[in-house]
């Protein structure tokens, strides 16, 4: 079968997201109940979850997701890991067998911690250390593709549509503070259960309605700083992106929803002085990683999400709020399916980041 | 008045049952999301409680929509006829490529309302919003009205960028004496102190839909914005 990046499929998606600001814990079944109404805008290609706050036990350690296609994929990654990591504890992740749901590969769990004498030899930061490892498994090992990689957190993913692949991985079984998805109806590539989404380096996670059309431009810029866009899609460009950004950069949120949904210039030279010289430094240093094209994009990382969408603000996005719990979604009516009465519901312009995060963030650090 | 319960049913199936209601009044109950709803319809009165999925009354002939809650994207989408009344607020793309009919809001409208909106002989399409509206207000229009009262209290702007852009028929009016940001040159503004007749009545519909006093939203100014006569868009593409 040709795969993503080999192969070019013409065809929306949707995305949703909850945090519980006060840290209090949810199962998936809401984000699957969500998604379910939008079930319309995705095609049966591809459906995610991303759950933050589900690993407490083991959260010190990197928790990895990996899918095989067979097992010679699987012995040649866990060689690898093992001379990189120390294996805490793996499994093969439990799954549900559903006739909505076909063609799995084999999709195994690891809980890494790097080992200390090789990360000291690398003369890396740790995160840098543990993304390369991901980045070379991805790269160059053939049939083996890591799916996940934070620290209390997991991306869970798969061909088929979200609520169905929600159910396969039992996520009713799980609890976390905050949790997104996707529903997909792939535009570039066939679907694929690596190419569906969130994707996922370290603990950041993206979901993405939309097709951009600075793909290129992207690509070859970030691809300077070592990452491999292997799956030749827009959604693992933003991520990378985003992990460049804020990890590498120290950008703030803020900061890199400026770099990547930059106003025009005109906007911005309307825009008080303070702001003014923010913006346009911004838009100075990091030209290549303007986002453009259609896209709203929910952003998970540990203890908060971020909506942000295009500048034009061609992709409908909608945030909303009840006590604690805070809400985004492509349409209103996913928010509205399970919580019907809202203390607030407001679309955000375009290129303007929400920012949704937990009251205590120390608290899951 | 016939009910139907819209919780659980999809889409196609709620339409289906919106045809082969044996009445023309219908009260659709626990909308969540299901699309197209009234599509092309010609005479019904339909009441939705919840929140009605993508076009909302596409293509509609005649009839009342009434929602008593907000509307997602492209409701009203290349309407003909009819009248679509929104008690809270609309997504974007409302009123997209209206050829007629008219769409009352009594809060704000998201990006594009209005887009490409066009009139022929009767068919005045009509939007009036209640609140503010988002960037792109009429962005290619043709024809029609667009009316934004500026009632909300958010602080915000009551028009968002672009407005206007590519206009070349129809009237926008912005009450308050406020220009858009960056009006293109295509684009005529005038501030007015007494609405014309059509856009007069237009205000006090919306006013008798929503409770609110005429009054004060009729003696007060207003921008108008209108595509400047001649040949607006001479040579901008093309040397002739």
């Amino acid at each position: 079968m040709l795969k993503e990046g080999q192969f070019r499929n013409l065809s929306g998606c949707a995305v949703a997201g909850v945090i519980d600001r006060s840290g209090g814990v949810m199962s998936g079944e809401g984000m699957i109940e969500a998604i379910s109404v939008m079930h319309d805008r995705s095609n049966g290609l591809g459906g995610g979850f991303a759950g933050y706050g589900i690993y407490p036990h083991y959260k010190d350690f990197y928790a990895f997701h990996l899918f095989y296609d067979g097992k010679d994929a699987q012995s040649e990654t866990e060689a690898f890991i093992g001379r990189h990591f120390e294996i805490v504890y793996s499994s093969e992740i439990q799954t549900r067998k559903l006739p909505a749901v076909t063609d799995e590969p084999l999709i195994f769990r690891y809980f890494l911690a790097p080992l200390p004498r090789k990360l000291a030899r690398s003369h890396l930061d740790e995160r840098e250390y543990v993304a390369r490892c991901v980045n070379r498994v991805n790269a160059q090992i053939e049939g083996a593709y890591v799916f996940s990689s934070g620290k209390n957190m997991g991306i869970f993913k798969g061909v088929g549509y979200p609520e169905d692949i929600g159910r396969f991985y039992r996520l009713e079984e799980y609890a976390g503070y905050a949790w997104t998805c996707h529903g997909r109806y792939p535009t570039n590539t066939p679907g694929w259960w690596g190419g569906a989404h969130p994707f996922g380096l370290l603990d950041f996670s993206v979901v993405h309605n939309g097709e951009i059309s600075s793909y290129d431009a992207n690509r070859r810029y970030i691809e300077m700083f070592g990452y491999q866009c292997t799956l030749h899609t827009d959604t693992e460009v933003i991520t990378y992106i985003v992990d460049y950004l804020i990890r590498r950069r120290g950008l703030t949120l803020e900061e890199t929803a400026h770099v990547v949904a930059a106003s025009f210039w005109s906007t911005i030279a309307e825009k008080e002085e303070s702001t003014r010289r923010q913006e346009t430094l911004l838009r100075r240093m990091f030209p290549s990683l303007l986002v453009t094209g259609p896209f709203s994009i929910i952003l998970g990382y540990t203890g908060g999400l971020m909506a942000l969408g295009d500048r034009l603000k061609l992709r409908s996005t909608v945030c909303a709020e009840k006590g604690d719990i805070a809400y985004i979604a492509s349409e209103e009516s996913a928010i509205r399916k399970i919580s019907p009465d809202l203390d607030k519901v407001f679309s955000p312009a375009g290129g303007e980041p929400v920012i949704y995060e937990l009251y205590d963030r120390e608290a899951v650090q | 008045m016939q009910t139907i319960d819209a919780n659980k049913m999809e889409s196609v199936a709620l339409n289906a049952a919106l045809r082969a209601a044996g009445t023309r009044e219908i009260r659709i109950g626990h909308c969540v999301g299901q699309r197209y709803i009234g599509t092309g319809l010609s005479d019904c009165f339909l009441e939705i409680d919840g929140t009605p999925g993508n076009a909302l009354g596409a293509y509609l002939n005649g009839g009342v929509i009434r929602v008593r809650g907000n509307v997602q994207e492209a409701t009203g989408d290349t309407m003909n006829g009819g009248e679509i009344v929104v008690d809270g607020s609309a997504g974007d793309a409302t009123g997209y490529a209206m050829r007629g009919g008219k769409i009352f809001v009594r809060g704000d409208v998201g990006y594009r309302c209005g887009i490409h909106i066009k009139a022929y002989r009767e068919n005045r399409p009509a939007i009036v919003i209640g609140g503010r509206a988002g960037s792109f207000l009429g962005e290619y229009q043709a024809g029609g009205v667009i009316i934004v009262l500026g009632l909300h209290e958010d602080g915000r702007p009551i028009v968002g960028n672009f407005c206007g852009t590519g206009m070349h028929g129809g009237e926008i009016f912005l009450r308050g004496s406020e220009l858009p940001a960056r009006l293109p040159a295509q684009v005529r503004a005038e501030e007015i102190g007494t609405l014309p007749d059509e856009a007069e009545a237009l205000v006090r519909e919306w006013c008798s839909l929503f409770e609110r006093d005429p009054a004060p939203l009729l003696r007060t100014h207003y921008i108008r914005l209108t595509p400047d006569s001649g040949n607006p868009y001479r040579q901008l593409y093309v040397g002739n």
